[in-house]
C-alpha cells in the first residue's frame, strides 16, 4: 500500500552569486601575497612555495604571512592591505 | 577576497577536501573559485616533502601545481565567471508516496537516516508529535549548520516533528527535542575531528517521561534516553542541509557516541550538590536540556583512593587532550567520595581544584597540533585567558583548563564508584517548558 509521507530536510537560503576579480595578464613585476590560514602548517608549505617563486620567477615580488586569528575568521587589516599592496594572493592550506 | 576585496586568489588545498570545498564554494556565491590541490596530508611533512609538493602535480588534475597557481591568477575571467546571478532553492513538504519498504529504502539513499529504521513520517503520526507542543507548525525555530564557515538552513516546529516522528519519539518528549533544535547547537558538526555531543537533561522532565539516570543512564536502556538523543542526532543532519561524508561530513573516524548523543538525565537525586541546570542559572523546578560539544575523549577511574587520588586525577586530566574542556561524569558514590576526600563540599571547589591541578609546562601545551591551529592564533590576539598562558617560560607550568570551562554532570546508578572524565564541554542550555 502506497503511503505519503513528510520530507525531513530543512529550507535552504538563497544563493546569491558573486563575482571574481579581474586578473592581471601576468605576475611578472607584481606582488603576490602568500597567506598562511594557520591549519596545519600551512606555512612551511607556502615557504616552500616562496622558494619557487624566486628560483622560477624572480621577478614576481612574495610576501609570505600567517593570517590574524584561526583559519576560520577574517583578517580585514590583512586583506586591506593586500588590496593595496598587492595584485594576486595565494591562500592555503585549509579546508 | 575574491569578492569583497578584488584581489585575484588561488585558493590551495589538500585533494581529500575537493568535492566538500566545491559544495562550499557554490552555497557561498563563489561556483568558480579556482582552486589548487597537493596532496592530503600536509601536517608533519618535511621541507623537502613539502617542495616536492610544489614541485610536483596537482593530485585532482595531474597538472603541474606552480603552472596551476599562475593560471589561476592570471587565467581571464570568463562570462561565466563574472556573472553575478542569485537562485533559489526549496525543499518540498512531501516525499513522493511509496510504499513502506520502498520509503524507507529512499530515506535511507537520500542520507536522511543514521541507516537504522526509520518510523516513516507520516501525516498522523508527525500531527500526533505536534500535539506535544502548543506551538504552531509553522514556527520557525532557528537555523542550524555543520560547522562556522557553512551557510545555515531554517527549520519549523513541523520540520523538527518529522524528525521526531523518524527517530520514534513520543509526543511527551517533543518539547525536549524541540529545545534541543532551538539550542541551534548541532549534533553533526563536519569537523574532521569526529565530534560528538552529550546532552544533560534537568528538571522535573525527568520524572514525567521516564528517563533513566540511575543504572546504565548512558546506555541504550530507556526509550527516553534513547530517542530524544536519536532525534537531536536526526534533526540535525537534515534540518542544515545533510551530514554526508565526504560533503557534508569530514570527521576521519567517526564517532559512535553520535548515535544517540549521550543523553541522559542528571541523578539530582543522589548528587550531593546543586543540579547541573541550577549552577547555571535556572531554577530547580525548570526542565532543561543542557548540549556539551566535542565529545570525543573519555578518561575513566574507579573510585577515589584515599592516598594517592590527587595523583590519579591529574593523570587523568592529562588523558584528556588539551584543547577539549574537562567535564567530569560522576557516578553518586564518586561525587561523595569526593565530598569526602577532598572536602568538595560544592561543585564549584571541586571544580577549582581541577582547574589548579590540571598543569603542563608552557612548552608541551602550545606545541599541540590543535591548540597551535585553534588557540595560538587567539593568544596572539589578545585573547585571554591564552594570552596570559602564552607569557609563561616554556618549562613553567601553566594551568590548561580555565576555571569557567570545567564542569561536573551526576548520573549513574550505583553499582560501583566508577567514573569519567569526558573531554568535551558546555555549549549551552535551553528551557524545556519554553517549547511546551
Amino acid at each position: 500500500m502506497s503511503k505519503r509521507v513528510l520530507n525531513p530536510m530543512g529550507y535552504p537560503p538563497e544563493i546569491i552569486q558573486l563575482g571574481m576579480a579581474p586578473r592581471p595578464e601576468t605576475l611578472e613585476n607584481k606582488t603576490v601575497y602568500l597567506v598562511d590560514c594557520r591549519f596545519d602548517d600551512s606555512d612551511l608549505l607556502l615557504g616552500q612555495m616562496q622558494d619557487w617563486f624566486n628560483e622560477h620567477m624572480p621577478s614576481v615580488r612574495t610576501v609570505l604571512k600567517s593570517k590574524s586569528g584561526v583559519h576560520t575568521e577574517k583578517d580585514p587589516a590583512l586583506f586591506q592591505e593586500i588590496k593595496e599592496r598587492g595584485d594576486a594572493l595565494v591562500l592555503g592550506v585549509g579546508h | 577576497m575574491e569578492s569583497e576585496y578584488g584581489v585575484p586568489t588561488a585558493s590551495l588545498q589538500t585533494s581529500i577536501f575537493a568535492p566538500a570545498l566545491r559544495a562550499v564554494a557554490r552555497t557561498h556565491g563563489m561556483p568558480h573559485l579556482r582552486y589548487v590541490y597537493v596532496p592530503q596530508p600536509v601536517m608533519g611533512k618535511s621541507p623537502e616533502e613539502l617542495r616536492a609538493y610544489v614541485d610536483g602535480n596537482d593530485p585532482i588534475t595531474g597538472r603541474p601545481v606552480m603552472e596551476e597557481v599562475i593560471e589561476a591568477l592570471t587565467r581571464p575571467l570568463s562570462e561565466e565567471e563574472q556573472q553575478q546571478v542569485r537562485f533559489d532553492r526549496s525543499t518540498p513538504r512531501y516525499v513522493e508516496a511509496d510504499t513502506e519498504a520502498d520509503l524507507q529504502q529512499t530515506f535511507m539513499d537520500s542520507g536522511w537516516t543514521d541507516y537504522l529504521p526509520i518510523v516513516l513520517p507520516t501525516e498522523e503520526r508527525v500531527e500526533a508529535m505536534l500535539a506535544g507542543t502548543r506551538h504552531a507548525p509553522d514556527e520557525v525555530v532557528g537555523r542550524m549548520r555543520p560547522t562556522s564557515t557553512r551557510e545555515a538552513w531554517q527549520y519549523t516546529v513541523e520540520k523538527v516533528a518529522v524528525n521526531a516522528v523518524m527517530a520514534g519519539a513520543r509526543p511527551a518528549y517533543f518539547p525536549a527535542i524541540l529545545a534541543l533544535a532551538a539550542s541551534q547547537v548541532t549534533a553533526r558538526g563536519s569537523t574532521t575531528s569526529s565530534t560528538a555531543n552529550m546532552v544533560v537533561v534537568n528538571g522535573p522532565i525527568r520524572h514525567e517521561i521516564d528517563m533513566n539516570w540511575g543504572i546504565g543512564a548512558m546506555g541504550p536502556f530507556n526509550h527516553a534516553n534513547a530517542t530524544i538523543g536519536r532525534a537531536y542526532g536526526l534533526l540535525s543532519q537534515n534540518l542544515q542541509g545533510g551530514s554526508e561524508p565526504g560533503m557534508t561530513y569530514l570527521g576521519s573516524q567517526g564517532n559512535g557516541y553520535m548515535y544517540n548523543s549521550l543523553t541522559y538525565a542528571e541523578n539530582e537525586e543522589r548528587s550531593p550538590w546543586v543540579p547541573f541546570h541550577v549552577q547555571h542559572g535556572y531554577a530547580p523546578e525548570e526542565s532543561v536540556v543542557s548540549i556539551f560539544t566535542g565529545v570525543r575523549s573519555t578518561a575513566y577511574n574507579l573510585g577515589v583512593r584515599k592516598t594517592y587520588w590527587k595523583t590519579h586525577v591529574r593523570n587523568m586530566l592529562l588523558g584528556v587532550h588539551p584543547y577539549l574542556m574537562p567535564t567530569l561524569v560522576l557516578d553518586p558514590i564518586t561525587a561523595s567520595q569526593f565530598v569526602d576526600r577532598g572536602g568538595f563540599d560544592t561543585k564549584e571547589k571541586l571544580i577549582h581544584w581541577v582547574h589548579e591541578n590540571a598543569t603542563m609546562p608552557a612548552k608541551i601545551y602550545w606545541d599541540y597540533q590543535l591548540v597551535q591551529n585553534y588557540i595560538y592564533p587567539r593568544a596572539l590576539n589578545g585573547v585571554e585567558p591564552w594570552a596570559s598562558m602564552l607569557a609563561a617560560d616554556p618549562d613553567e607550568l601553566i594551568r590548561v583548563y580555565p576555571l569557567d570551562r570545567i564542569h561536573v554532570v551526576v548520573v549513574g546508578g550505583e553499582t560501583n564508584g566508577y567514573w569519567r572524565i569526558m573531554g568535551g564541554g558546555y555549549a549551552k542550555s535551553v528551557s524545556i517548558d519554553d517549547w511546551r
